[in-house]
């Protein structure tokens, strides 16, 4: 008798925790699609390619296209552009990184890990500021370039070189350099 | 001092039938007309009628503009030009919420320099002056979503820079702070998918501050109210009821408020806000200046101060966050600054040291606007960290007066004598 008595509390206290964890999880579970609803969906996701004609960009010129929604800046560097890029010191960079998709993440931040071999007057940065996301000046002839000739961030006064490598300012890391390649000398496709 | 002898006696058979049920009525009637209102307390305790009927102005006008405005990025701009110029009176309604959204912050700033000048967050009533915080931030929250609405130039940099605030904890945890920027956007960069989901949320949060405001009166009238000389009331001689003292104190000086509130509304709608929210968001073109609106100013200087992207997001919200621990912060006995002739200086330092953030933090980030800010910044967070415990121990307080009607008394002879002092 002494262990039925001891028995039915615990049927019980086994029911309650049940009930309990059900509840629990099933709330846990329930609140994933109000959360989720938010990611970026498929549509969105699909990554887009975008096919650039540069031909018309001359040397000291640049343009803007969009990809994925973010603006991507095409700079024809000059000469004078890429040899002050290469001239940079690795242990003057405020970020030693490469951030090159196509590179892996130790990848040092040289000038010729942000441009590819043989084209290295072509500099294709995602043209966002890395500290608050505005879109730096620089693209235009008239626009303030900053200390170190390449962008300038209106925002918060961030400067980035030639190579699009953070000087000065609040950005903690580079320009990105995005996934493209080459598809002719005058073509590119970004994504 | 919620404990008071409660004077309702319901007058019809209805009123008698309803408050057997359900007694709404004996409860309004004794914390809103019967309710003991300290005799001596001044006109800055009406900020808190003016926030209640802003927050019910922003509401009403915010219900009727809805009605009107089209959450999308292709519409959203036109729907707002629409309301201003085709909606039947629609440009009052937009220029009261708009303006109205100012108006509210300027009370809330007041209201809260209130509760600092005169220790009102010291105990009892630490969880009311808790709840004030949070319906501050909330207040951010909405003001900054309602602000992306209009879908202009301003609008769309705002989003963008505040968003990104998050992208910092990449510093930490690599990838995370894109994930939750990402997660907050619907996508890779802001676009209509963020501008609907603020435009949800915008629609909501004002009802959890009401929620909230409840609250806040709710613990306020458990504690009582605080008077400018912080001591609490001890005879019932010392008090008022709330109706019709108090609340047409409140009236009047709202009235006063709104004259002011009505000269923007219809003369200088646009003062306070700026052009650039007049041109189309455009994803392609940063405005050279991005600030935004002037109520955010001083808190926005703070993140510039700091040249480190992570650590200026952590001090621009912790200068926020840190106003929870005031309470404990704060090591004086003596609640009202009337009392504290060392803290009040302080008080007035901080004070000044806010609105040259604001000046400053509406300032291009270059040269000696970079230093000031740095110094301005130092100064705030010196004053919560440092100052208010240390002043609290090492200062000696003026005598405090037995009692209220013993302050208003002794103070009325003293200006008899001199004819004039301090007001």
């Amino acid at each position: 008798m002494a262990s039925q008595t001891a028995e039915e509390p615990n049927r019980r206290d086994f029911i309650v925790i049940a009930a309990q964890a059900f509840a629990t999880v099933g709330a846990a579970v329930a609140l994933w699609p109000f959360i989720h609803q938010m990611n970026p969906d498929a549509s969105t996701q699909a990554l887009a390619s975008t096919e650039v004609d540069i031909s018309p960009v001359k040397p000291g010129q640049a343009i803007t296209v969009l990809w994925r929604g973010k603006p991507v800046f095409i700079r024809n560097r000059t000469p004078e552009e890429v040899k002050a890029a290469k001239a940079v010191r690795l242990a003057d960079l405020r970020d030693q990184a490469a951030r090159n998709d196509a590179l892996p993440d130790n990848a040092r931040a040289t000038d010729e890990n942000r441009s590819k071999l043989g084209k290295e007057n072509w500099l294709i940065l995602i043209g966002i500021c890395t500290h608050l996301g505005c879109i730096p000046k620089g693209q235009s002839m008239g626009d303030a370039r900053g200390d170190y000739g390449g962008w300038f961030c209106p925002c918060h006064g961030s400067h980035y070189d030639t190579a699009g490598r953070i000087r000065q300012g609040p950005a903690p890391r580079n320009l990105e350099v995005p996934p493209y390649e080459f598809l002719s000398d005058t073509q590119i496709r970004i994504g | 001092m919620a404990s008071h002898e409660s004077t309702f006696r319901p007058s019809t058979r209805a009123g008698k039938w309803l408050d057997e049920r359900l007694p709404l009525t004996r409860m309004m009637h004794g914390q809103f007309v019967d309710f003991p209102t300290p005799r001596n307390i001044n006109y800055l305790w009406t900020t808190g009628g003016l926030l209640v009927f802003f927050l019910g102005v922003q509401i009403a006008t915010g219900v009727a503009l809805a009605m009107h405005y089209i959450p999308s990025a292709a519409d959203a701009f036109n729907s707002v030009e629409a309301i201003r110029r085709d909606v039947n009176y629609g440009w009052l309604l937009r220029n009261v919420h708009m303006v109205g959204a100012s108006f509210f912050f300027l009370a809330a700033y007041i209201h809260i320099g209130r509760g600092l000048y005169y220790g009102s967050y010291k105990t009892p009533r630490e969880i009311l002056w808790i709840l004030g915080v949070v319906i501050f931030l909330l207040m951010m929250a909405t003001a900054f979503m309602g602000y992306s609405l209009p879908w202009g130039q301003m609008s769309f940099w705002a989003v963008t820079v505040i968003t990104n605030l998050f992208s910092s904890i990449d510093s930490v945890i690599p990838g995370l702070g894109t994930r939750i920027v990402q997660w907050l956007w619907g996508g890779f960069s802001v676009s209509g998918t963020t501008l609907t989901r603020f435009y949800a949320l915008h629609y909501l949060l004002p009802f959890v501050i009401a929620a909230v405001v409840g609250l806040h009166i709710w613990a306020l009238h458990v504690a009582g109210q605080n008077n400018p000389t912080g001591i609490d009331i001890k005879s019932p001689a010392e008090a008022v009821p709330m109706t019709p003292y108090a609340v047409v104190k409140d009236i009047f000086a709202l009235s006063v408020f709104v004259l002011l509130f009505a000269w923007f509304v219809f003369y200088l709608p646009d003062y306070l806000g700026h052009p650039d929210n007049y041109t189309e968001a455009n994803p392609l073109s940063t405005p050279p200046h991005i600030v935004p609106e002037w109520y955010f100013l001083p808190y926005y200087a703070i993140l510039r101060a700091i040249p480190n992207k992570l650590l200026g997001v952590i001090a621009m919200f912790s200068s926020i966050l840190l106003l929870i621990f005031v309470p404990w912060l704060d090591t004086s006995r003596v609640r009202s600054a009337k009392y504290r002739p060392v803290y009040r200086v302080f008080f007035w330092m901080f004070v000044i040291s806010v609105i040259a953030l604001g000046y400053i933090g509406s300032k291009p980030p270059e040269g000696e606007y970079i230093t000031w800010g740095r110094v301005f910044t130092a100064y705030y967070f010196l004053h919560l960290l440092v100052i208010l415990p240390i002043v609290g121990v090492i200062e000696t307080p003026k005598p405090l007066p037995r009692s209220i009607s013993e302050a208003v008394l002794g103070e009325r002879a003293k200006q008899s004598a001199t004819a004039g002092g301090v007001s």
